[in-house]
């Protein structure tokens, strides 16, 4: 029974620190249909960001600087913010498909840096050595990952407010004015450009939040965790529960990691032996159906976006 | 020094191929296709299939010519695949984006090539393995050129640079000579105006598709002989193809052969400085250089 509860934990914490990442994404093409092809580098950036600067300093080992959890994980989200606005200073304003191609390439360049500059990022065998913040006070397993568990939770309904809030303001009504008809929302002295880059630049900086605290969680980081798949993973999510709908977001995540768990599960238990060389083959397939389909029979996704009308126009309207 | 320029000319001829039909697709219909690089495996491992069985029914095919990997039954086996691929490239195109190009955007259009090229790709990888597979397991000696500076050539090499220049060459008369050569030059122009003019645009697309697909699976094969026959092929290249693409400019056929090159070259004597193992980056970095010096690249035109 202690098993399956703490199994729930753990699916639930990775569920929802996925969904930040969701959420972020959401912000960029949901609301302001900007293509990002690299979720996984802004997460990576977070990730690999938080160990360094939260880690602690072993002997003979230069990483971490040792900083108290707030500043690292603030640390993180800004380093994801910075290489979001190197790639979208020199994107945001070109042909929309050229944001897809950088993104992409950023993410496969990082994990490269990742994977070869040892010195910083530990190489092919990852950061270790994190100490993960109040785990001495808590010193029971299951308690701590249930006690992380409600401080994910917590952060995700900021997060989700936060952007909640964004898609009522006025900026959020620019943000897809900017989506639906860039000319038009220049004609109103709008600088579409500039919005774009925000709205990514911010974007990325959830994304990066969700990364540290994907790297808080395992108090480990490596290559493997970055892998363009993630990219592929939190797209379906997003497109699965639906694109411009926070909540959608967080409901499509839930439903594709309990899909990805699931299969897997499914997988190692009844695949052939032979077979199961090419469980990850087979799920990667399965991600990448559900996108194809999900665009060809239900494109809204399964939470359609939701007109929202400026407050004062809702006021007028008869109900 | 010498052997990265030459090994960087070879990778370029490879890239320049692959580019010609993703340049052409990111024009005309207006989209960065990520499954493109999957079309060279595709190609790659047709060539694979068809090369095995011609040599199984017809012995003698399997004999390769003096000092190259190359047989008939392969020469063969490339020009079956160069349909096959490209008969596929339409499926996917009837399939999957002509139906998004009905109903959504552009971007949404990306967005798919993303899951078309983790389809394709895996399940190239479930019917072939995970393992990586050679044309010829005859090991082929590379020629000693030069001494000092040691430089290695294989004929593989100089018979695959040869061909991707015919190919090249080929395919510039095609444009400059044929009346297909000139309904392309319209319809990337203007699409609505060369349609009254009596050019059917939905055969063009189609004709494109089979055209970069070919051209693609050709570029797979040659990319096989020169490493090996891996599902991972694409996965390799995309970025290089994307970069090849934008260095010549969107739309600009011959700014994607030269764009090939150049990229080719770039990636091989960046590893004069740069450790091997940072190689992957380097298309990203030509992206970021180009994108932010001239965004229309060599030969693009302004929007």
């Amino acid at each position: 029974m202690i098993g399956i509860v703490s199994y729930l934990v753990f699916f639930l914490t990775m569920g929802f620190v996925m969904s930040i990442a969701v959420l972020g994404l959401n912000l960029q093409w949901g609301y302001t249909g900007l293509f990002n092809g690299g979720v996984a580098a802004f997460f990576g950036a977070g990730a690999y960001g938080l160990i360094l600067l939260g880690g602690s300093n072993k002997a003979g080992q230069m990483i971490g600087f040792g900083l108290p959890y707030p500043f690292a994980v603030a640390g993180a989200v800004l380093l994801a913010g910075l290489l979001a606005w190197i790639v979208g200073l020199i994107t945001t304003h070109l042909r929309h498909d050229y944001l897809a191609i950088a993104t992409f390439g950023v993410a496969i360049a990082l994990e490269n840096f990742a994977r070869n500059a040892e010195p910083i990022t530990g190489g092919a065998k990852g950061l270790r050595g994190f100490e993960r913040p109040l785990e001495n006070v808590i010193n029971d397993p299951f308690w701590f990952n249930l006690a992380y568990l409600i401080f994910v939770i917590v952060v995700l309904i900021i997060v989700y407010n936060i952007l909640e809030n964004i898609g009522q303001s006025p900026f959020g009504r620019l943000l897809r004015a900017i989506r639906e008809d860039e000319v038009a929302a220049q004609s109103l002295g709008k600088s579409p450009a500039r919005i774009r880059l925000q709205a990514f630049i911010f974007g990325s900086m959830i994304m990066g939040l969700s990364g540290a605290l994907y790297a808080t969680f395992y108090a480990f980081i490596s290559p493997q965790d970055i892998l363009p798949i993630l990219t592929f993973q939190i797209w379906s999510m997003l497109i699965v529960g639906g694109s411009g709908n926070n909540k959608g977001a967080v409901f499509g995540t839930l439903v594709v990691w309990a899909g990805w768990v699931g299969s897997g599960w499914v997988l190692t238990q009844f695949a052939p032996v032979e077979m199961q060389l090419y469980i990850g083959t087979i799920q990667f397939i399965m991600i990448g159906l559900i996108i194809v389909l999900t665009l060809l029979i239900r494109p809204k996704g399964l939470l359609p976006e939701k007109l929202i009308l400026s407050r004062s126009v809702a006021r007028l309207k008869p109900e | 020094m010498i052997q990265n320029l030459f090994d960087g000319i070879l990778v370029g001829s490879i890239l320049s191929l692959g580019a010609i039909g993703l340049t052409m697709v990111m024009h005309m219909l207006r989209f960065a296709n990520f499954s493109h690089a999957e079309l060279l495996s595709v190609g790659a491992y047709v060539t694979f299939v068809f090369d095995k069985l011609l040599e199984s029914m017809v012995p003698a095919f399997s004999q390769a010519f003096g000092g190259l990997s190359l047989t008939f039954s392969l020469i063969f086996a490339i020009i079956l695949s160069m349909g096959v691929t490209g008969v596929s490239a339409i499926i996917i195109d009837w399939l999957v984006f002509r139906r998004i190009r009905d109903s959504a955007g552009p971007l949404s259009m990306v967005f798919a090539s993303f899951g078309v090229a983790l389809i394709v790709r895996n399940l190239i990888s479930l019917i072939f393995g995970l393992k990586p597979k050679l044309y010829s397991e005859e090991i082929t000696f590379a020629v000693r050129v030069s001494l000092d500076p040691l430089i290695l050539i294989k004929l593989d090499q100089v018979f695959v640079l040869c061909m991707a220049l015919v190919i090249m060459l080929i395919f510039h008369f095609v444009l400059s000579r044929t009346t297909f050569g000139y309904a392309l030059k319209a319809v990337s122009e203007n699409p609505t105006l060369s349609q009254i003019n009596g050019v059917h645009l939905a055969l063009m697309i189609r004709l494109i598709w089979l055209i970069g697909g070919g051209l693609a699976a050709v570029a797979g094969v040659f990319y096989g002989l020169n490493n090996q026959v891996s599902f991972l092929m694409g996965n390799n290249l995309v970025l290089s193809l994307f970069a090849a693409v934008i260095v010549g400019g969107i739309g600009s056929i011959y700014g994607a052969v030269v764009g090939g090159f150049l990229v080719g070259l770039a990636s091989n004597m960046a590893l004069l400085i740069l450790p091997s193992g940072y190689k992957p980056a380097v298309p990203f970095l030509i992206i970021l250089f180009i994108l932010s010096i001239r965004p229309t690249g060599l030969f693009g035109e302004k929007k």
